[in-house]
């Protein structure tokens, strides 16, 4: 019940392919979820995303994109099928060992970017180091933080608070925090919505950039079909039908 | 790894600084008011408790024993009347004990003046920082803390006050010889003004000394005869018991009869304490406390008013508990949106109530520090109240 279009097929990064590593970073088989008794249901036969690729997810408002990326993040659990993320069972896992996981292989960019106010630009994108035990906050992770803002424009505005920042910037630091534990996967929920499409546009280069140079796999929600050149594929969730290229 | 979450709390208290200092104000104030009770009051059943324990037995006439325990152990002025030198000489006359009398009621310059003999000093282990103890009459040795409020030491001179500025009849005002200066001891000696005793009659105007006849300004004296002379009004009258006037120093009564506070009897042996207070306690006019009971029975009574304030401590911090549990609610449903952050990151459940504690726990710790700040201030400024007349 999900269409997969192979609009702009682009090669894997020569990182995955270097070492070989082509099982699914996430997928989900026969899943179906619902809110409630009566509430939205999600119905998907298949998706898995492969090591670095990048996948665009496209549809009409409530058709489920945003529960498809909590499905993959293991943050919503099916009703049925199997859910996995880099091989682990996200129907079986309890609730703490699906967070932990999700912490050191899924990174998260939301659509209202969930900045934290008390903290600054560098503390926000270190976010991760400071709420997740199992993630080691040493000065490897400090200076990768840095470079990450350095490389997205912010490098000299690391002390300063969200709301000091412009919107493209406040966005270009959420990209910096999904980013900075170095995930397997990016999962990204309309980051350019709120955006100006040429500010949309760069920051999805940066992050399809950084994605590129980690290795890191990108499925990202958009209602911007201009962007979907950008995509080796895309999930149209409206038009529910398989349609060609490349699928895991 | 706590020193992240840590971070988060410290950043989350400093970034709301009128929440945090109103819940630290507001935890510092239920912990401060009980402390700072409880720790005044340890202060003063300490102090009562050492210095009354100094006093094995105190003599004085009959009356409030309260009164008469403050007076003879703070200096405290109080209407205990009746008790004669007759009845010191009688006692140190028993043999019992070591007798030392206390006449206290006069005043130097605004601390109380303690008119007694050098076995004061031995028996409150007094130490001498110079001069000497006040041996002859107009000489004055003062407590540590008269010497340095009053900014005086050995060679200068302080004045007795009149507290009757119309009465014409009232004696004259004595200049007293500062001879020495005790040490420190943080007691009620520190700020008094020790005296010979005949020295405080001569300030109640129940002796004096004469001067010289030549020692007078000649332009002050009216006229001259065989064996008297005609002083002018204008003298002042002559109030220092030095040179003189000391030598020709008489009472207009017999020492026999003049007046006593109370008497400080240390007896030389349990049984001598026994047989004295007997003696004592069987004359009519007079009575014999130990004070150490008397003191405890004013702390019973201190300790049930004490009680209530502890009621009212214990009241406070149910208020503040409730206070800050609902400042905490409410903070918690403005933080829930970054508190599902957190959570999408992957971080534990346990996060949230490990951030509130840390969170509490900082604002706890201020709390405290400021408390126990503000009982050590309150305690280094509030003076002494028990030495305060």
């Amino acid at each position: 019940m999900i269409s997969s279009s192979g609009s702009a097929p682009q090669s894997a990064p020569d990182s995955t392919r270097a070492n070989g590593d082509t099982d699914p970073v996430a997928a989900l088989s026969a899943v179906s979820f619902r809110y409630g008794a009566r509430g939205f249901a999600l119905e998907l036969d298949a998706l898995a995303i492969a090591p670095g690729e990048r996948v665009a997810v496209i549809g009409a408002s409530g058709s489920g994109k945003t529960t498809l990326l909590h499905l993959l993040a293991g943050l919503l659990v099916p009703a049925r099928g199997s859910a996995t993320l880099t091989g682990i069972d996200l129907v079986r896992a309890p609730l703490a060992a699906r967070a932990a996981l999700r912490a050191r292989v899924v990174g998260l960019v939301f659509q209202e970017l969930e900045l934290l106010e008390h903290l600054d630009v560098i503390e926000n994108v270190l976010l991760p180091y400071f709420a997740v035990p199992a993630l080691r906050l040493d000065s490897a992770a400090r200076a990768r933080a840095a470079a990450l803002l350095a490389r997205v424009g912010l490098g000299d505005k690391l002390r300063r608070r969200p709301h000091a920042l412009s919107q493209g910037e406040r966005q270009r630091a959420a990209l910096a925090r999904a980013l900075v534990t170095e995930p397997r996967l990016v999962l990204a929920d309309e980051p350019t919505g709120n955006l100006d499409p040429a500010t949309g546009r760069r920051a999805l280069e940066l992050l399809l950039d950084e994605a590129r140079r980690t290795g890191a796999a990108v499925m990202m929600v958009t209602h911007d079909h201009s962007l979907l050149p950008h995509f080796d594929r895309t999930v149209d969730l409206d038009t529910r039908t398989r349609a060609e290229g490349p699928t895991c | 790894m706590l020193s992240g979450r840590f971070l988060l709390a410290v950043r989350h208290t400093q970034r709301h600084p009128g929440r945090s200092v109103v819940l630290v104000l507001c935890l510092a104030a239920a912990i401060f008011v009980p402390l700072s009770a409880a720790t005044l009051m340890q202060r003063y059943e300490r102090d009562l408790g050492a210095r009354a324990a100094g006093t094995p037995l105190l003599v004085g006439t009959r009356g409030s024993r309260v009164e008469l325990v403050l007076q003879a152990l703070y200096f405290r002025a109080a209407e205990v009347q009746g008790l004669t030198w007759r009845d010191f000489e009688e006692l140190t006359g028993t043999g019992r004990g070591l007798c030392v009398p206390l006449h206290v009621g006069c005043r130097a310059q605004g601390r109380p003046l303690v008119a007694t003999t050098p076995e004061y000093a031995e028996v409150r282990g007094l130490a001498l920082r110079e001069g000497t103890d006040p041996l002859r009459i107009g000489e004055a040795t003062l407590g540590a803390g008269a010497a340095r409020a009053l900014g005086f030491g050995v060679g200068d001179t302080l004045h007795t006050d009149q507290e009757e500025s119309y009465d014409l009849a009232r004696p004259p005002s004595l200049a007293l010889r500062v001879v020495g200066v005790y040490e420190a001891r943080g007691t009620a000696d520190d700020e008094a003004v020790f005296v010979d005793v005949k020295t405080a009659w001569a300030a109640l105007g129940l002796g004096h000394g004469h001067v010289a006849p030549e020692e007078v300004d000649e332009a002050l004296i009216v006229s001259r005869a065989p064996g008297s002379v005609r002083l002018s009004g204008a003298l002042v009258e002559h109030a220092a018991l030095d040179g003189e006037a000391a030598a020709s120093f008489h009472l207009h009564a017999g020492a026999a009869g003049l007046p006593l506070s109370g008497i400080i009897v240390v007896p030389h042996s349990p049984k001598d304490g026994t047989l004295l207070r007997t003696s004592v306690e069987s004359s009519r006019a007079l009575q014999a406390v130990v004070p150490s009971a008397v003191v405890d029975e004013l702390l019973g009574l201190v300790l049930r008013v004490k009680r209530f304030f502890d009621l009212v401590g214990g009241l406070l911090a149910v208020t503040t508990a409730v206070l800050v549990a609902l400042v905490w609610t409410l903070s918690s449903r403005l933080r829930a949106a970054e508190m599902r952050t957190l959570a999408r990151i992957g971080a534990p459940r346990s996060t949230r109530w490990i951030l509130y504690g840390l969170e509490l726990g900082l604002v706890l710790g201020c709390a405290v520090l400021l408390a126990l700040g503000g009982v050590a201030l309150t305690m280094a400024v509030m003076p002494n109240l028990l030495l305060q007349s």
